[in-house]
Order: C-alpha cells, then sequence, then structure tokens
C-alpha cells in the first residue's frame, strides 16, 4: 500500500480471459476439454454406481420419483424453520464473535483474566461437539425449571448454535484484527485517538472488511447445522424427513432434504466465492 | 521556554540499547534535523518523543511540562505534537477527507461541518483539493504523504515530528513533500526532523544532530556540521553520503 499500483498489462489480459476458476479459460479448445473430461469422469462414476449388486434397491428405497414428490412438498416449508433459525442465530453470532475477539485482544496484565476467560470460551465450544452442546442446553437448561428461563427447545437449540457459533467466529475475527498492520494503530494512537476509538474506527472496520468470506464460510456450515436442532424437539426439515421416513420405511425423503439443504447453501457459497474474486482484485 | 526538551532520555528492546542518554532542545519555531545512518536510532527517538514507545530512564519536557512523569495522559499529550511517518500510515478504508477529520472529531469534539471545513482549508492549501473524496490507493505516494502532514496539521499541533518522511517515495516524488515542509518551517512550525536528505537539512534547520548508534556525537548548526565536522565518524558518516552523490 506504500505505493500506488501501477496497472500490470500482462495481469490484465489474463484476468480478462479467465472467465471463471470452476469453468476454466475461455476459447472453444479448453471448453471443449472440459465438456469431454466432464462426460467421461460423471459417466464412469454412474456406470459404476448402477453396476455396482445392490444398486436395484438403492434406487428403490432412496430414489423412489413419487416419494421424492411428495416428501419435497411436505419438508420445503419445515426448511423455513431452518432458515428462521440461522437467521435469528447469525446476528448474535456476528456481535458475539466481535465481543470475544476484542476481548481477547485487550493488552496489559490488568486484562490477563478476561483473555484467559475468552480463550477458555473459544478453547470449550470449538471442541465440545455441537450435538453434546444443543443436548446439554435443551435438555438440561429447562430442567433446572429456574424461573423466567425460556423452555422451549427452538430456543435452546438456537442458543447453542450461537455459542458454538461464536466460539469459531470470534477467531476468524481475531485473525482479522491481528493482520491489520500496528502502524495502523500507531498512526491512530499518535492522533491522540484512545485505545478503544483506535479499534472501533481504525482496526475493526478494517479487520471486518478482511473476514467476511470467511465468515460466510463458517455461515454456510452454520445453515446445515441447523438440522442438529432436531434432535430436541423441534420440527424442522430433518426432523419432518425422519418422520416421512418412518411412516414409510422408504429412505427418499433424506435424500429430498439433502438436495434441500445444498440448494440453500449453493447461493451463500456462490456469494463468498464472489467476494474473495473481488477482494483478490483489488488487493493487488 | 523550549518546545521540547530530552534529559538523558535511555531506551532499549530487550538488552539491545537503542537510545544512550540523549539530551536534545528543540526551541520554540526552531527545526532540528536528526541525521545518521539507518539503525542509529533516529525513528525511536521521535517515537520517543510522541510517546508511542515508552523510554526507560530520563525526562521529556514538552513545552516545559514533562509528559513522562507518572499520571501523565499520553493521549493528551498526543494530541499536541503531530507525527508522520515514513510509510504514511493513512487510513486505506477512509476517504482523504475522513482522513483528516477523524481526530479532530473524535478527539477534539468538534463538529462535523467545522472539522471539515477546516480539512478543506488545509487541503487547498497543500493542492489537494481535488482529492478530498479519493481513498488512499488511488493516490501517488507524494500525495499520500501530504495528506499525512495534513492529518497532522489537522490537530493543531505544537510540534511536528517527521521520521523519514521521503524514504519511501520515489525520487521524482521527494520534491513536492519537502516543499510542503519548507513551507511549515517559513510558517514558523516547530519540528524535529529524521532524514536523509542531506541538502534539504541543512538548507532547513537551524540545528542538525548527528545521531550514531544510539548516541549524540556531535550536535550544531547545520554549516558546522557538513562542512567541519569535529568528530572523525561525522566526517566518515558524510564521507560515505557525499560517494553515493547525496549531497
Amino acid at each position: 500500500m506504500a505505493r500506488r499500483q501501477r496497472p500490470d498489462p500482462r495481469v490484465d489480459e489474463l484476468d480478462g480471459s479467465r472467465a471463471s476458476r470452476i469453468l476454466g479459460g475461455g476459447g472453444v479448445r479448453s471448453t471443449l476439454v472440459a465438456a469431454v473430461s466432464t462426460i467421461a469422469f460423471f459417466g464412469l462414476l454412474v456406470l459404476l454406481v448402477v453396476n455396482a449388486p445392490g444398486w436395484p434397491e438403492v434406487r428403490e428405497s432412496f430414489f423412489d420419483g413419487d416419494v421424492f414428490r411428495e416428501s419435497v412438498r411436505d419438508i420445503a416449508p419445515k426448511l423455513l424453520r431452518n432458515i428462521q433459525m440461522f437467521l435469528i442465530a447469525e446476528v448474535f453470532i456476528l456481535v458475539f464473535g466481535l465481543a470475544i475477539a476484542i476481548l481477547r485482544s485487550l493488552p496489559g496484565p490488568v486484562f490477563f483474566p478476561v483473555r484467559l476467560l475468552s480463550v477458555a470460551y473459544t478453547d470449550f465450544f470449538r471442541g465440545v461437539p455441537t450435538i453434546l452442546v444443543i443436548y446439554l442446553f435443551g435438555f438440561g437448561v429447562p430442567a433446572l425449571g429456574l424461573a423466567g428461563v425460556p423452555t422451549s427447545p427452538f430456543f435452546w437449540g438456537v442458543a447453542s448454535l450461537v455459542l458454538v457459533y461464536s466460539a469459531y467466529v470470534s477467531e476468524v475475527y481475531r485473525a482479522g484484527i491481528e493482520s491489520i498492520h500496528p502502524s495502523q494503530e500507531a498512526a491512530a494512537r499518535s492522533l491522540g485517538l484512545t485505545r478503544a476509538q483506535a479499534l472501533r474506527f481504525v482496526i475493526v472496520p478494517q479487520a471486518v472488511r478482511r473476514v467476511i468470506p470467511p465468515l460466510l464460510n463458517d455461515f454456510i456450515g452454520l445453515q446445515k447445522d441447523t438440522a442438529l436442532v432436531a434432535l430436541i424437539g423441534p420440527v424442522e426439515a430433518f426432523r419432518q424427513s425422519q418422520i416421512e421416513v418412518a411412516a414409510t420405511f422408504d429412505y427418499t425423503p433424506y435424500f429430498a432434504t439433502a438436495l434441500l439443504f445444498v440448494l440453500l447453501t449453493i447461493p451463500l457459497a456462490r456469494f463468498t466465492d464472489w467476494l474473495v474474486e473481488r477482494q483478490r482484485r483489488r488487493t493487488r | 521556554m523550549n518546545a521540547l526538551e530530552l534529559h538523558g532520555v535511555s531506551k532499549s528492546f530487550g538488552d539491545h540499547l537503542v537510545l544512550k542518554e540523549i539530551d536534545l532542545e528543540v526551541g520554540e519555531h526552531e527545526v532540528v534535523c536528526v541525521i545518521g545512518a539507518s539503525g542509529s536510532g533516529k525513528s525511536t527517538l521521535l517515537r520517543c518523543v510522541n510517546l508511542l514507545d515508552p523510554i526507560d530512564e530520563g525526562r521529556i519536557l514538552v513545552e516545559g511540562r514533562d509528559v513522562t512523569a507518572p499520571g501523565v495522559d499520553a493521549n493528551e499529550v498526543r494530541r499536541g505534537i503531530g507525527i508522520v511517518f515514513q510509510a504514511f500510515n493513512l487510513f486505506p478504508h477512509m476517504t482523504v477527507l475522513r482522513n483528516v477529520t477523524l481526530a479532530p472529531r473524535e478527539v477534539l469534539g468538534r463538529s462535523r461541518a467545522d472539522a471539515e471545513a477546516d480539512a478543506e482549508e488545509l487541503l487547498r492549501r497543500f493542492g489537494l483539493a481535488d482529492k478530498r473524496d479519493a481513498y488512499p490507493d488511488r493516490l501517488s505516494g507524494g500525495q499520500q504523504q501530504r495528506v499525512a502532514i495534513v492529518r497532522a496539521l489537522a490537530m493543531r499541533p505544537e510540534l511536528m515530528l517527521l521520521d523519514e518522511v521521503t524514504s519511501a517515495l520515489d525520487p521524482e516524488l521527494v520534491g513536492e513533500v519537502l516543499n510542503v515542509i519548507r513551507e511549515l518551517a517559513a510558517g514558523g512550525m516547530t519540528m524535529l526532523i529524521a532524514t536523509h536528505e542531506m541538502s534539504f537539512a541543512r538548507e532547513i534547520a537551524d540545528q542538525v544532530c548527528f545521531l550514531d548508534e544510539g548516541v549524540i556525537l556531535e550536535q550544531g548548526p547545520p554549516e558546522q556540521i557538513f562542512s567541519a565536522p569535529r568528530e572523525p565518524r561525522t566526517r566518515q558518516f558524510l564521507q560515505r553520503i557525499v560517494e553515493a552523490g547525496r549531497l
């Protein structure tokens, strides 16, 4: 950043010809090669699967067309419950994660207990399997019978996701904060800003911009982990598919649910890719 | 009363003693240039004066007030001292105008309109009026460094510290930054300048200090330091500069 970037004609040319990372470079020849190798690869894979000895049974119990249509109709509305869960959770995760990251970055011996606590928090919630956190909070806290404490499994399911994902996200924020060169803080402090002001106006805004792609990556993980909340009660997409499977002894509803979850995460995944690509272009 | 006084200031990083019992005085409206090889402690000296690095021993007086005494609010001291760094250190996520108005607004509590009017006046004075809405990465090095100087000036400092402000610049951009410093000197700004630009130091300084391995070996008016240095090390240093064609 010390010097003005000079446009490098070679780089621009490369960039212009590259339509997309996934699809490879442009040009008729490379498109053709990509098409042939894709067909060959997936053709082989399909051949392998349909010639497996158990394929006829698997096809019947996992890929039944009628059951599929019916279960998508029943499960899709329940997916709204998952969407609701992760939208609520994300708001709290963004706030808690940042708070934990900032607490951990406080300097000096006075703040040692605070740093210790935030390290313990992230170690604990990154270490314990999410499913156990959901069980512990979903069944444990309501069982205490404390007055005024919510007992809804939906509440504790979302709360568990917030606790677990805040630990991951705080590490992402921390990496961002530490990636900002100390000279930025020196410049801010030299103008008379306090440490808190330097964090608020100079360091955190730059750090957040830098970590948006990895942050969204964690949110993709969160979207599918909302299915785990099913295990303490709320009927969301995965729970609904379990109900359907139990009624018909056909596993197609699981396949339908998997497909719905993938469709749900693809837009966010592509958006993240796009952001990463844009950032890469900017910082060159 | 002197604008700045250093008495027996020492500073070490680990085992490495960077500054050894530095005594230095900068009078009101005086320009003092610190010269010396890279690693001689010039930057550390300036950072200590701005309290960015705490000193181990000695006292620093700004306008007669001991700013190294216990209980002194470092943030308050820094408000009155502007520092400009070699690498500019502009805030890349803010426009030029926001870079310049951030501290006046957040530290001095000035209103947005007030701070912006002031900033625009300063930007105009240094030929940057049309850059007010630009982001730093759209500016040349020379423009960025002029913005950094304006950002420091916007706090209306009593004292400016310039830390090799032209060292990171392409040669053709050095002149525009030196002109800004000349203008500040002509306006009576008190400045402590660490620099490798010897002819500039000779032209602008009231006093020149030669810093060698953390010690001020020699100090005096520029004619004396550059024409008749007393210390062999000073002569040696200047000889190398002459050989490099920089004086």
